[in-house]
């Protein structure tokens, strides 16, 4: 093909090229130290939310100390505050949601990733999941009131009636309370842990996979015996991370939990979580009252730091894990 | 052996050949077969409260939705009527605040992430503290910007539940952004270094234009989940009957109404009015961030 | 910090035919932290001709090529010692800024890497960099044309210049690299992901670009160098020293190299006795 020299336009006698204006060199050089500004900000701030934090409820921890933890009472008029039901309770719960949103999530992921649907039905799943992310919170805890608990009542009334002796089902469902909080929180907290499962099982390497089959496996075996033990470590952080979550949760529990400072077994008596008590209880305090409710927030923003670092860690470590195989 | 032995031998020792004809009742293929038909009803049962809600939402808010619930206040315990119009003032106003805040400090110092100083120190413990971050319970960005801003300025406001929307927003950003511009290839930054450019200027040339759309996805995402955040707005800028904007003049500096503390507060009262409300309220709130999803979702595929 | 290089010594536009090189790269020692990766390497680029280098793999020609626009400085444990001499200054002088450098050197590199924006935009993007002043379209065309991609785009300059075909897309590197008329333009293996037609049209547009432009072209395949290299380098291994270094066995006249080479190891390569 003929090429064209292009001498039909002539040639600038001044050079095109020049160096970087000192403008350009300045400029350069503020925006990458406002770059790094940024960073040392986000930092900071990371800092400071600690610091603020736990700033405001040093004074309460000096008076209460460690008996805060373990007392059951909270007594505004007598000064005597307790946030044991309270530990008890964001445990409990996000135990129970744990449970449930594992299984479902991981189960998703393993759905999903498996081969069981075509691609467009594969997406059409992925929607959804990603979609029951997208709920707020508040919107989960208003079903939870109009349309969860109403249908649940009467099979926890039955069990309760016929099976009562199990600590399980000690209580009757009056309305709010630790099975239905458990429940929306394991809704809520099953598209991260099917997220992160689905990332892990993906990241298998499909000669893993074709030795498994290569052997002679039914799918259930391939999947049991090997696709989900090389995804574990993966799996097991995306089950951290979801406690992380579920222990993190607020509004669903704050309206469906029962917002009762007791500890009991039962599955339907109501109950208390850190989060809940702190959305109840700071609007309405007092002064005495908010110092109190800031060494709870500490103690939660502990709990969740330190399970969320440890989820962080695993999932660091089964990716490099894996980048290294 | 002679050949007439080597006969005898091959038809006594009869090798049994394997079996490998397809069976459903073995026990290997049933379970198999059982596992999968559980999986898919586990499946089927993780969607249902998608629906429930969704279903729910539509039926007892869609009934209720009229233009009056964008123009009207809250109703007051025993008003009939109403709507929630402040509310959606106040949550737009409060999401735009808090991503004014996030959205460039976010995106800057992933900047920092991705192209100055991708193996420093500084950028190791930055990413460290995103993460942690992310998992920051929303209820405790709530009590900070109590701590911080209202306690600070004396009263509640739009602002202080702005700043607290912030700071959930921030890590989201971040990371996205960092991903998105790691996504942008090496050749393609090595094309614009060999031209000639600042580093600044293979950022801004380059980078940005070219990893926009994976952080418009990032960013809309975050915005979808402030706008429905409740928690870190109960004691920042809780909550209000009134509109933001009096006598012409936008007032920040005061309680502020929003969707999803209205979606609270109204869903525990006695009343029918106001319940009705919440699930309306809950309807408008879900579609915004539905749509906001969706869009995130069409600009995150276009392609080239 | 840096001074800039002053535009009256540094021109684009005007080549030095006195005799001088457009580039004298004289490489001492090159290192990759202690990796000594090239070694004693002394090749004058010389102006209006096309430079080839040809060598086995590991030999560092990529390395050698991409130390005359200072692409190396991109490596953080990359080290320097020789001198890179452009029209008359040490290009790895501590008062030379690497980003001037490379805004009078242009790189066409070895996988098509346009930008994602219009093949209008990519063609422009030197000029505007520059704050040319002049008329944008007519250069614009004028370097489509040079590398012969005129004809096949003028009616789609709006359309992303990664919808291009490989071929084409090289092209449009090209255009986009000689938009800013350098003097000197830096080919890394240009056509090594390309198919051999493309491959041809890329040689074709080399050997007029060169009436222009100094070139200097990495090659891993010998025929090549012969069909376009005026002067060809041929840099060997040395693994000597428990490490692979690579340096210079012989330069001279392309004609000579191949055909009356004067080095044992330039005459086993030649014949493909190794790569």
């Amino acid at each position: 093909m003929a090429t064209n020299t292009g001498q039909t336009i002539p040639d600038s006698d001044e050079p095109i090229s020049s160096p970087p204006t000192g403008s350009e060199v300045l400029f350069d050089r503020i925006f990458r130290g406002f770059t790094r500004g940024c960073t040392w900000f986000i930092i900071l701030l990371v800092i400071y939310i600690v610091v603020e934090i736990g700033g405001k409820a040093f004074p309460a921890m000096k008076e209460y100390g460690l008996s805060f933890l373990t007392s059951t009472t909270w007594d505004v008029n007598k000064g005597r505050f307790g946030i044991l039901p309270e530990i008890w309770g964001t445990l409990y719960s996000s135990l129970l949601a744990l449970i449930i949103g594992g299984f479902f999530g991981v189960t998703m992921a393993i759905f999903l990733t498996q081969d069981f649907l075509p691609h467009k039905l594969q997406m059409v799943f992925k929607n959804i999941v990603e979609l029951l992310a997208a709920i707020p919170s508040v919107v989960y805890g208003l079903w939870g009131i109009f349309v969860l608990i109403p249908i649940i009542r009467p099979a926890c009334d039955w069990m309760n009636a016929h099976l009562g002796w199990i600590p399980f089902f000690g209580t009757t469902l009056s309305g709010p309370g630790m099975l239905p909080a458990a429940l929306v929180l394991s809704i809520m907290i099953l598209p991260t842990v099917a997220a992160i499962s689905q990332d892990s099982l993906l990241a298998i390497p499909p000669r893993v996979k074709e030795a498994a089959y290569g052997m002679g496996t039914t799918r259930w075996e391939a999947i049991l015996r090997v696709m989900v033990p090389t995804a574990a470590h993966g799996i097991f952080g995306a089950l951290v991370l979801g406690l992380g979550r579920a222990l993190g949760e607020t509004m669903a529990l704050a309206m469906l939990v029962g917002n009762s400072n007791q500890i009991s077994l039962s599955l339907f008596s109501p109950a208390n979580t850190l989060a809940a008590m702190l959305a109840l209880n700071f609007p309405e305090a007092g002064r005495n009252e908010t110092q109190v409710l800031m060494y709870a927030a500490v103690i939660l923003l502990l709990i969740t730091l330190v399970v969320n670092v440890i989820g962080q860690v695993i999932i660091t470590w089964a990716s490099s894990e894996r980048g290294s195989k | 052996m002679t050949q007439a032995e080597l006969n005898l031998a091959t038809t006594s020792d009869m090798v049994e050949l394997p079996n490998l004809r397809r069976s459903l009742w073995d026990r290997r293929s049933l379970t198999s077969a059982g596992l999968s038909i559980g999986t898919w009803i586990a499946a089927l049962v993780a969607c249902v409260p998608l629906f429930s809600v969704l279903i729910m939402l539509i039926i007892r808010g869609g009934s209720k939705i009229s233009l009056a619930l964008f123009t009207e206040l809250p109703p007051t315990a025993f008003e009939m009527g109403g709507g929630f119009g402040n509310a959606i003032v106040g949550t737009l106003v409060m999401v735009g605040i808090a991503s004014i805040l996030s959205v460039p400090l976010g995106i800057t110092a992933a900047v920092f992430l991705s192209e100055f100083g991708p193996t420093t120190k500084i950028a190791e413990i930055t990413r460290f503290c995103a993460k942690t971050l992310t998992g920051l319970p929303s209820i405790l960005a709530g009590v900070f910007a109590y701590a911080a801003v209202v306690l600070v300025t004396g009263t509640y406001s739009a602002p202080a539940g702005g700043i607290a929307l912030a700071l959930l927003m921030v890590p989201t950003v971040i990371l996205t952004a960092e991903e998105s511009m790691k996504m942008v290839p090496r050749i393609m930054k090595d094309a614009a270094v060999g031209m000639g450019c600042t580093q600044t200027q293979v950022v801004w040339k380059v980078v940005l234009p070219t990893a926009m759309p994976g952080m418009i996805t990032g960013v809309i995402l975050a915005v979808a989940r402030a706008a429905g955040e409740t928690a870190p707005l109960l004691f920042t800028a809780l909550f209000s009957n009134y509109w933001l904007i009096q006598g012409g003049k936008l007032e920040v500096m005061q309680p502020t109404a929003s969707l999803a503390v209205l979606i609270y507060n109204f869903s525990g009262m006695p009343f029918e009015n106001q319940i009705e409300l919440a699930w309306a309220a809950s309807l408008v709130l879900v579609f915004i961030v539905l749509v906001l999803n969706l869009v995130s979702r069409a600009i995150g595929e276009r392609k080239i | 910090m840096t001074a800039a290089l002053d535009t009256q010594e540094i021109t684009s536009g005007d080549q030095p035919t006195n005799g001088r090189p457009a580039i004298d790269c004289k490489i001492d020692e090159l290192y990759y932290g202690d990796f000594l990766a090239v070694r004693d390497s002394h090749v004058p680029i010389e102006p209006k001709k096309i430079t080839g280098f040809i060598g086995p793999s590991g030999c560092g020609k990529s390395t050698v090529l991409r130390s005359l626009n200072r692409m190396n400085d991109l490596i953080r444990s990359f080290r320097f010692k020789g001198h890179v001499l452009f029209q008359g200054q040490d290009i790895y002088a501590s008062e030379v800024d690497p980003v001037a450098v490379r805004r009078h050197i242009g790189m066409v590199f070895q996988q098509p890497n346009p930008f994602s924006m219009s093949i209008y935009e990519n063609v422009a993007f030197g000029l505007r960099l520059n704050r040319y002043k002049g008329n944008l379209n007519n250069s614009v065309q004028k370097a489509l044309e040079r590398a012969g991609l005129w004809s096949e785009v003028k009616d789609k300059l709006k359309n992303n210049g990664l919808s291009l075909s490989g071929g084409q897309q090289q092209r449009l590197c090209i255009a986009r690299a000689i938009a800013t008329e350098p003097s000197v333009l830096l080919m890394d293996e240009p056509c090594s992901a390309l198919d051999p037609i493309a491959t041809r049209t890329i040689e074709q547009l080399m050997l007029e670009l060169k009436e222009k432009y100094t070139i200097a072209i990495v090659t891993h395949n010998m025929q090549q160098a012969m069909r376009v290299a005026d002067k060809t380098a041929f840099l060997g291994v040395d693994i000597s020293h428990n490490g692979r270094t690579g340096y210079l066995v012989e330069y001279g006249v392309t004609k000579q190299i191949f055909e009356a080479p004067q080095e044992e190891l330039t005459k086993e390569y030649v014949r493909g006795e190794f790569s």
